[in-house]
């Protein structure tokens, strides 16, 4: 079913680099649940614990150490805007997993201020996935998720975990902050899944 | 109130226009006849969809302003894509589709514990959702509306909330122009605006990003626990 809006002629027609649904924009919107939390880098880590139970955590100079990718991304938000050819900064998932065995099939992202997104680990995996401390040129700014936050460009903007301390493996899937609020387990923008049954 | 929370699959199902109001100049309150409407919770919104004749489709989503049935208001941002449509070009008896209603944290989920609402231009509409659900509870929790406007033209709601009501406190914060004997003179809100609200209380904060980001600061450096304020954020810029 497909109601045509008498009269509604939209802005114009398609652009391949836009999924369904989403518009874009040269604004740098917020999407976040509560308030900015204010995570000093000095007090910043970010830890890895797999199923195992093993562990390895950074400190904000360790990470810095790592070797840095500049990732050219489109970010695509559930909220509807997409922003095209984005300049980030940041370490790959695949360098912090060298240390650690991804020895499960699901990650839970934890975030200082409390809030979690789950995802699968192959979605970390191979390229896919950052961790971000830079944006156009600049350090990450506070209300985009600095000092660091996770970068997962094929999926809807809300897995990419702004102020992000760590990522914690399971056997089993559960869900985080915004899927248990009715938002879709796993947010491809390719396929519309915003909500829970997409 | 509500029945349902968001759960199973959301389609998108036609909406025709029943009812206009306008609220101000530049945005108009719709009310539409939506058949199964399954009931929300108020905070939460609805997605829309337009369709144009060459099949060219627009998203965008709109909190309902409603506590029962399905009314939005739609503020028209210049330039844009398709509130103007919404706001100046819709009919009654036309139809839309929308799909709804989405959403489970920025929402009031009823108690009697007390509650500050804190809105900023279009940031009001889901706001103004859950002072109806509060009053159609019989106002039980302490309301505090905290209501952010360039002038007093631009008041959504404004013979609603001006009516008192049980266990509702409002108040009005201009900031470009205030009416004549308005004590507070005109500006952006600030600590001394937020310094009187209860605390601890559950703090629902709507509106522009610029409008959120400085509000949230400010409850949380007057001592509020940042995991009971919850947030909501409309667009780049506006009021
Ligand atoms: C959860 C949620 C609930 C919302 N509820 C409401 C609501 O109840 N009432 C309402 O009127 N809007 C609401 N909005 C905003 C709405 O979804 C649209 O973003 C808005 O109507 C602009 O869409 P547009 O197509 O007209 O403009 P676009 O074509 O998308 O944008 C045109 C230009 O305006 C800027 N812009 C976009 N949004 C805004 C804005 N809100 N204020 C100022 N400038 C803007 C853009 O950056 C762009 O430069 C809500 C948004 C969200 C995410």
């Amino acid at each position: 079913m497909s109601i045509v809006s008498r009269g509604f002629h939209g802005r114009r027609g398609g652009d391949p680099a836009l999924p369904p649904g989403q518009y874009l924009t040269e604004d740098f919107p917020v999407l976040s649940a509560g308030p900015t939390p204010r995570v000093p880098p000095a007090a910043w880590t970010f830890t890895i614990t797999n199923a195992a139970g093993a562990s390895r955590r950074w400190t904000w100079r360790e990470y810095l150490a790592l070797p840095a990718e500049r990732p050219h991304v489109d970010i695509h938000c559930v909220t509807k805007w997409s922003k095209l050819g984005t300049d980030w900064e940041g370490v790959s998932l695949d360098t912090l997993f060298e240390e650690v065995e991804p020895d499960a099939p699901y990650a839970m992202i934890e975030c200082y201020g409390g809030y979690t997104t789950n995802l699968p680990v192959e979605d970390l995996l191979d390229g896919k996935a950052w961790v971000a401390h830079g944006f156009g040129g600049e350090p990450l700014h506070p209300e985009h998720g600095g000092p660091a936050r996770l970068l997962v460009p094929h999926l809807y903007f809300w897995k990419s975990a702004k102020w992000v301390s760590g990522i914690r493996l399971m056997d089993h899937d559960e869900p985080g902050f915004w899927e248990a609020a009715g938002y879709h387990n796993y947010g491809d923008p390719w396929r519309e899944q915003r909500y829970e049954g997409d | 109130m509500a029945r349902a929370a968001v759960r199973g699959r959301l389609t998108w199902t036609a909406a025709r226009l029943a009812a206009v109001r306008d609220e101000t100049a530049s945005a108009r309150t719709l009310t539409f006849a939506v058949p199964d409407w399954p009931g929300h919770l108020p905070g939460q919104h609805v997605d829309v969809r337009l369709t144009a004749e060459d099949g060219y489709v627009a998203e965008r989503s709109y909190s309902l302003a409603s506590a029962e049935g399905v009314e939005l208001t739609i503020q028209r941002v210049p330039d844009g894509e398709v509130s103007p449509y919404l706001a100046d070009v819709l009919e009654v008896g036309d139809e839309i589709e929308l799909r709804g209603p989405v959403g489970g944290w920025f929402v009031w989920r009823g108690g009697t514990g007390p509650v500050v609402l804190v809105g900023g231009g279009s940031g009001i509409v889901p706001l103004m959702a859950m002072v109806r659900a509060h009053r159609a509870a019989g106002g039980a929790a302490p309301f505090h509306l905290l209501y952010s406007v360039r002038t007093p033209r631009d008041v959504y709601y404004a013979a609603e909330l001006a009516e008192p009501r049980p266990g509702l406190e409002v108040t009005l914060l201009y900031t470009r122009e205030a009416p004549p004997g308005h004590a507070r003179p005109p500006g952006r809100i600030g600590p001394d605006d937020l310094a009187g609200l209860a605390r601890p209380a559950d703090c629902f904060v709507c509106g522009p990003t610029g409008f959120v980001e400085a509000t949230s600061t400010l409850l949380v450096d007057l001592g509020h626990d940042p995991r009971r304020i919850r947030t909501e954020r409309f667009g780049p810029t506006g009021a």
